[in-house]
């Protein structure tokens, strides 16, 4: 092998490279720039911010760990916010799931009219996300609203403003979150349709009750979809922000009572401008997140079963 | 999975139907009461109004400080269209580059997009914040669009892969023989093909854009350049007893863009759910 050889080997494997790169690289350009310029620079620069004190106008100023320790000792409002969204989650997703999981397996039963039932159930979901819903679960639940007029006119019962009551006023926005219960819904029925009937036929004749059937066949068979279903609605649901702040007019109340945790993240970092206390914020929610998603994950293994026979 | 008999299938029938209204009537309700005249909103529970009108719509048109309402719903239609137009075309290259070419580190990328998938977005607001205010963006559409226009809602990029993964690949081959480089591949081939899946992420996206307050909050200050979503706020926050009609009227307006597209293509709906598991 001569000299001359050596760098030529180099250039080919260059330019072999550069052959096979430069097009998929140019169709992931836009993606590229989103991932660095848009997430993981923000991030890097988050995680730094949330260990300074800055108001968008001076300087950020090196805090140390002042706002994870003032987070987690002294703040009560943050510690409010904490409680109103840990119980929003775990009240709002277990009756969303089964609601959903409920009316799923109502409907899979070879119903002529499916499509249309299937509408009517998507309609809140496809609705519920806007402003025009909120402001409408709001006079529902009001004083004189739709609720209490009909408690009222039906039972002659005087029940409370449920809105501005602290004592509801976050139930008022589980009933809304579980309202919407419609794509769930339809992912358990794509779901329910994948169970080969075969299997309840043969429980059946081997006399296995319903109970047992559905503890046997249909929850085992449907728990990739569950378990799907579950990771969606958990990381959703820390996140929820639009409609506390409708029902609340962006205050969190009555007496914090209402206070999710975006929505005090908004407050802190938006309207009294304290974007490094609100950068914390922002990273232990990213870390409660992960700890309950990694919780889903890591338990999936005794319970969620895949097709192919063995727990996987 | 065992079929009713004929007697409970019209039992299941009914109670289905029976619950699904009381899950509509709210909406219902909301609807009617848009035609209620204002002393009537809160005493009268009926869904037909004992007396129609049309004093709410006319009110909430003309909307609030010198706004109309039209403003804002012409606002937010061009900021959908932007990035539906946006998301379409970044995700689609990024996903055609992820179901079909190979390239160095594939892996490594793609992971990595999966976990930007599942990342809540606080995490980044509040640079992306900072960054958008140093441009002097804000109160602009910039900072609504350029993420899409760069692909940041990466789960669409995971369904259109999951789509495209699913056309057959000898087209490719033999599209390749006739001489067609992967750049005409894409754009001949695999975007008419992968159509179902464009027009999912065209729905989504213009649905969730329409819908989503936060960003639009954060980023629209002045009332000219308001969006529906906020337009409604400022009726909230500046309602009393008295203005709750053609508050109610607008929202309703507010809903129909959701509901034509919903009703005009309702099997990519349920396509795009059901494959992809769009959450809602």
């Amino acid at each position: 092998m001569n000299q001359a050889a050596k760098p030529n080997r180099m250039r080919n494997y260059f330019i072999g490279l550069w052959k096979k790169n430069a097009v998929p690289y140019l169709f992931l350009l836009p993606w590229f720039l989103g991932l660095f310029v848009l997430t993981l620079g923000p991030m890097i620069s988050s995680l730094y911010l949330s260990f300074t004190d800055y108001d968008l106008l001076s300087p950020a100023r090196w805090a140390g760990t002042a706002n994870y320790e003032k987070m987690l000792n002294e703040d009560a409002r943050y510690a409010q916010s904490l409680k109103v969204t840990l119980t929003y989650v775990f009240v709002s997703v277990p009756l969303k799931l089964a609601f959903a999981l409920a009316v799923a397996m109502l409907l899979n039963k070879g119903l002529r009219a499916l499509h249309i039932y299937r509408t009517l159930y998507y309609i809140p979901t496809l609705l519920g996300g806007s402003v025009a819903i909120a402001v409408m679960w709001r006079q529902m639940f009001g004083a004189d609203g739709l609720l209490n007029g009909f408690l009222y006119s039906a039972f002659g019962i005087e029940a409370p403003d449920w809105v501005s009551n602290p004592k509801y006023a976050l139930y008022s926005i589980i009933a809304l979150t579980v309202w919407q219960f419609g794509s769930s819904m339809i992912i358990f029925l794509a779901g329910l349709k994948q169970i080969p009937p075969e299997l309840y036929e043969a429980a059946e004749v081997d006399g296995a009750g319903k109970a047992r059937r559905f503890l046997s066949i249909t929850f085992p068979m449907l728990s990739p979809v569950m378990f799907f279903n579950l990771v969606i609605q958990l990381i959703g649901s820390f996140q929820a922000f639009t409609q506390a702040f409708i029902i609340s007019r962006g205050t969190g109340g009555p007496i914090d009572s209402t206070l999710f945790y975006t929505l005090y993240l908004y407050q802190k970092g938006f309207s009294q401008f304290e974007m490094g206390y609100a950068s914390a914020m922002a990273w232990v929610l990213l870390i409660i997140i992960g700890f309950f998603t990694a919780i889903v994950f890591g338990t999936s293994r005794y319970w969620v079963h895949y097709g192919d026979g063995g727990r996987s | 999975m065992n079929v009713y008999s004929r007697r409970t299938a019209w039992l299941v029938h009914a109670f289905i139907l029976a619950l699904g209204l009381l899950m509509l009537y709210p909406i219902l309700w909301l609807i009617s009461s848009s035609f209620k005249p204002d002393s009537l909103i809160f005493s009268d529970l009926r869904l037909w109004p004992a007396e129609v009108t049309l004093d709410n719509y006319v009110t909430g048109w003309s909307g609030l400080s010198k706004v109309t309402f039209g403003r804002y719903l012409l606002n937010s239609i061009v900021l959908c269209l932007l990035t539906v137009v946006g998301n379409v075309a970044s995700c689609s290259m990024a996903a055609y580059a992820f179901g079909r070419l190979n390239f160095s580190l594939k892996k490594v990328w793609f992971a990595l997009m999966m976990v930007t998938i599942m990342l809540p977005h606080h995490v980044t607001i509040i640079p992306q914040y900072i960054l958008f205010h140093k441009l002097d963006w804000i109160d602009t559409l910039g900072p609504l669009t350029l993420p899409k226009l760069l692909a940041t809602d990466a789960f669409f990029i995971f369904l259109m892969i999951q789509f495209i993964r699913g056309l057959p690949r000898e087209l490719d081959e033999s599209a390749t023989i006739d001489g067609c480089g992967p750049i005409q591949i894409y754009w001949r081939m695999i975007l008419p093909l992968a159509l179902p899946a464009l027009i999912t992420t065209a729905i989504f996206t213009f649905i969730w854009t329409w819908d989503d307050f936060f960003s639009q909050l954060l980023y629209l200050n002045s009332p000219g350049k308001y969006t529906v979503p906020l337009g409604l706020r400022l009726f909230l926050d500046s309602s009393s007893q008295s203005n709750w009609g053609p508050m109610l009227a607008m929202s309703v307006v507010s809903l129909v863009p959701s509901l034509i597209i919903f009703f005009s293509l309702q099997k990519y709906f349920v396509e795009g759910i059901s494959t992809t598991g769009i959450k809602g």
